[in-house]
């Protein structure tokens, strides 16, 4: 009998025993690949909240790296990481953001509570809009590059990651 | 009475998500939305289809789903629709191409990899051996023995 034979369990208990520790070892198991990732912008329609500057997927094929932002005032993870996009727009980051299903004056009464960190704002009443990004849960943020490519998601708030990935994302982006 | 329990228990058997107000006029159309339904995955309660789950983001689904058809969609261009949007992970019933073409595969190649494996050791390990005729010393022995 062939030697070589006895070390084929060996070897297939170490590929197993590696597929494990890779899989262990994942930041978030349970973060889904973003069909959008490397694809063009999605159309977004531009519907303004009263007062506020609004926006269409035209300006996001403009020059230069931009956020988008999906959020709602409901949404509590949205109100975490809240000031890492205010942090972010200081640092002179355009960011677009997509309100969702926020009734009445809710989504103004936020942003007039906490502050504004957006660029422009557009309104996505019926959550019409989000399908078309493949959003599943509030907050995630894109970051889109100067020829209007979706070059990153996340999913979910951002202020505990801005160091170790959305920074280092957004200058990968040619930032 | 007891007839009309069972009666009663047999309606409540399948409850499904979906809303009245989703629903569509045409009979057939909304078969094929409900057929389709059943093979996407909601993507918030992850094991359940969009037809199955209470979560708002498969009731958004469920009515793309109708409004794709209506627009004249064939049920694969639906599906496609929904596929560029959330990846091929919301299909319940993956297609061969792809990553998912590992899944299909890997049963299949790791059953021959078994037999495989299993035939060579067999074959390797050969019939008995020849037995080996006794030694001089080995015979002497024997005879003294049967003697006894």
């Amino acid at each position: 009998m062939n030697k070589a034979v006895v070390f084929i369990p060996a070897g297939v208990f170490g590929a197993l025993a590696g597929l494990f520790l890779v899989g262990l070892m994942r930041d978030d198991p349970d973060a889904l690949p973003s069909a959008l990732v490397g694809q063009d912008v999605p159309e977004i329609t531009s519907e303004a909240l009263a007062g506020y500057a609004t926006f269409d997927s035209s300006v996001l094929r403009e020059d230069g790296v931009k956020v988008v932002n999906f959020w709602a005032s409901w949404c509590p993870p949205c109100r975490a990481e809240h000031p890492a996009l205010m942090e972010l727009a200081a640092e002179g980051v355009p960011i677009y953001g997509v309100n969702k299903s926020d009734q009445g004056g809710d989504a103004v009464g936020f942003l007039e509570e906490l502050g504004n960190p957006y660029a422009a704002i557009t309104v996505d009443l019926r959550g019409r809009q989000s399908l078309d990004w493949g959003v599943v849960a509030l907050p995630e943020t894109f970051i889109v590059d100067g020829e209007g490519v979706v070059r990153f998601r996340f999913a979910g708030p951002i202020h505990g990651v801005m160091e170790s990935t959305i920074l280092p994302e957004l200058e990968a982006a040619g930032r | 009475m007891r007839g009309w329990l069972v009666a009663l228990m047999l309606l409540a058997a399948p409850v499904w998500a979906v809303e009245p107000g989703e629903m569509l006029k045409d009979p057939a159309l909304e078969e094929r939305a409900r057929e389709l339904s059943k093979g996407l995955r909601c993507p918030v309660c992850r094991n359940e289809s969009i037809d199955e789950s209470n979560a708002e983001l498969a009731a958004d689904l469920r009515l793309l789903v109708r409004e794709r058809l209506v627009a004249g969609d064939s049920d694969q261009e639906a599906l496609d629709f929904i596929v560029g949007r959330y990846g091929e992970y919301v299909l319940l019933r993956p297609g061969l191409g792809g990553s998912a073409l590992i899944l299909w595969i890997a049963g299949p190649l790791a059953l021959l990899a078994a037999l495989a494996l299993g035939w060579r050791v067999i074959r390797g390990r050969g019939g008995s051996p020849e037995e080996a005729a006794l030694t001089p010393e080995e015979e002497a022995r024997l005879r003294d023995l049967l003697k006894e």
